[in-house]
């Protein structure tokens, strides 16, 4: 005699890893999974496969020899990491910066965030299924962002770019209308894919009303950049509190509402047709003049402590610098956006499938280089 | 532009609602005594007026003789910020309230600081070693550590 009850299968939570080497981690990431068939019951991140101790090696070396391990905090857009370190040594040891250099930087800086931008709206686009069609177009687009930066500083990945109080090296006379007509094709780029995904069915059907982040969790959590955004904090460190020359452009903060991955989309696509707001401006502005303070080789900043804070295309990427007047910072503190942003992950996931966690946490936009350091 | 708050003028309103709990204010930050460094980051994170509601960062520096633990808070309603510190001693087994009861967003960065540092957060409710292994010799950020 058979019952209904005997004839159903019994199921039982099993808890599955993903990553730490997994295309759709973003790096060496891993998510242990407690899932109930296909939903995800509860998740538990685990770091760590990246950590090279940055923070220690910035203890052993001079200020400017620190610059270049930057890079490899957020390797998807060193540029950023730069600015964000000069500032700080900057305020510590009270240089001024060149007005040439400062528009300089804001137009690395911007193009930087439309490079990130275009990683990060291409592969969360991967993640939702979207098999490298909308990859490879962002892709083709920051190859020619990439080009201009090879062009500065002879880099395509480590730059390397920024000293403290000013940049190394002047760009070169083909740099501005070589920069001119990238905005221009990426102006064109952004209204064609816009046309290609804004209405999407697909992709509102994957993206609308999934992994909501709610405007208090995402403070609580310490959220920021597009993430937070997209929950309707209109918090942007350029506006709030302007750094380098951010205070002289005209640009406008995009907001989401729902806090889904689709308003997260969105934000990052209205964020670059801000950056080449800002481009356009900073290029038609740009001043003649010395493009680095005149320092010595090796700077003993006062004793004391500071932190400054850019906003990077991921969030708020901060230095913490302790200085004891000596040729070497006495603690250099990342402030990680990566791994802050992380910290509302598990309850942005419960009770969503796994194809859903894959593209919920590919719309949080991580690099593993800046989670572990 | 983000005010940072003048420290003295917090730390003396600070002192009136929560006596002997201030040992110090500096140009740009507040020191409060470690047991009572909840109510306090409680007090500033839910008085209106004040609404520290969102956590920049934690870290901490090893002084030697002593560590620091600090707290950056920003009210995004008022753009202020303002820094709180704390301190523990003994190299043996320093530790400090954790303030994961009042922030999500402290949980992974006291398990950070717990990791390279070696302070325990009291109350945490998962610290366990974030980036490196069980076992792993000592606290690499301590300024006595050998490689």
């Amino acid at each position: 005699m058979t019952t209904t009850q005997e004839m159903t299968l019994n199921t039982e939570p099993f808890v599955v890893n993903i990553g730490p080497v997994h295309p759709s981690t973003h790096g060496v990431f891993r998510m242990r999974c407690k899932l109930d068939g296909e939903v995800v019951i509860d998740i538990e991140p685990v770091f760590g496969y990246l950590h090279r101790g940055i923070e220690k090696l910035a203890e052993e070396r001079t200020y400017t020899g620190f610059i270049p391990l930057t890079d490899r905090l957020d390797y998807i857009s060193p540029m950023s990491n730069n600015l964000g370190y000069c500032l700080a040594v900057e305020k510590l040891a009270g240089i001024k910066v060149p007005e040439r250099a400062e528009y300089i930087r804001v137009i690395m800086a911007e193009l930087q965030r439309l490079a990130n931008h275009c990683v990060a709206v291409g592969s969360m686009l991967n993640d939702a299924g979207a098999y490298f069609t909308p990859f490879m177009y962002t892709f083709r687009e920051r190859e020619r962002i990439i080009d201009l930066f090879d062009m500065v500083c002879g880099q395509r990945l480590t730059y390397n770019y920024m000293r403290i109080g000013g940049v190394s090296q002047d760009i070169p006379a083909e740099f501005l209308p070589a920069l001119e007509k990238v905005v221009k094709r990426l102006t064109k780029f952004l209204k064609e894919y816009e046309r290609l995904l804004k209405q999407n069915e697909i992709l509102l059907a994957r993206a609308k009303g999934v992994g909501i982040l709610s405007k208090e969790l995402a403070i609580n959590c310490g959220i920021s950049g597009p993430v937070a955004r997209a929950s309707g904090i209109k918090w942007d460190l350029r506006k709030a509190d302007p750094y380098s020359i951010y205070d002289r452009f005209e640009f406008d903060i995009p907001t989401g509402e729902n806090g889904d991955c689709y308003d997260r989309y969105r934000v990052r696509i209205e964020e670059m047709t801000q950056s080449l707001r800002i481009i356009e401006q900073a290029s038609k502005q740009i001043p003649g003049g010395p493009i680095k303070a005149d320092l010595p080789h090796i700077i003993y900043p006062p004793a004391g402590e500071v932190y400054a804070h850019i906003e990077a295309p991921k969030g708020e990427l901060g230095f913490y610098i302790v200085s004891d007047n000596s040729i070497a910072p006495y603690r250099c503190h990342v402030r990680p956006t990566s791994l802050i942003n992380l910290a509302a992950l598990r309850q942005m996931v419960k009770g969503w499938k796994i194809a859903d966690l894959i593209l919920i946490f590919g719309s949080i936009d991580i690099t593993m280089g800046e989670v572990d350091r | 532009m983000t005010v940072a708050l003048s420290s003295r003028e917090i730390a003396s309103q600070l002192s009136s609602k929560f006596p002997g709990a201030i040992e110090a204010a500096g140009n740009d930050s507040v020191l409060v005594k470690s047991d009572s460094l909840v109510q306090v980051a409680a007090y500033l994170k839910d008085t209106d007026g004040l609404k520290f509601a969102y956590l920049n960062y934690i870290t901490a520096v090893d002084y030697y003789s002593y560590f620091e633990v600090v707290y950056q808070l920003t009210s995004l309603e008022h753009n202020r910020s303002v820094i709180l510190k704390t301190r523990c001693y003994g190299r043996d087994n320093p530790s400090v309230p954790s303030v994961t009861s009042l922030w999500q967003g402290a949980d992974f960065q006291e398990r950070e600081i717990y990791d390279l540092f070696g302070i325990k957060f009291e109350g945490h409710p998962n610290l366990k070693r974030i980036f490196l292994w069980d076992g792993f010799p000592g606290y690499p950020l301590r300024k006595d550590w050998n490689q």
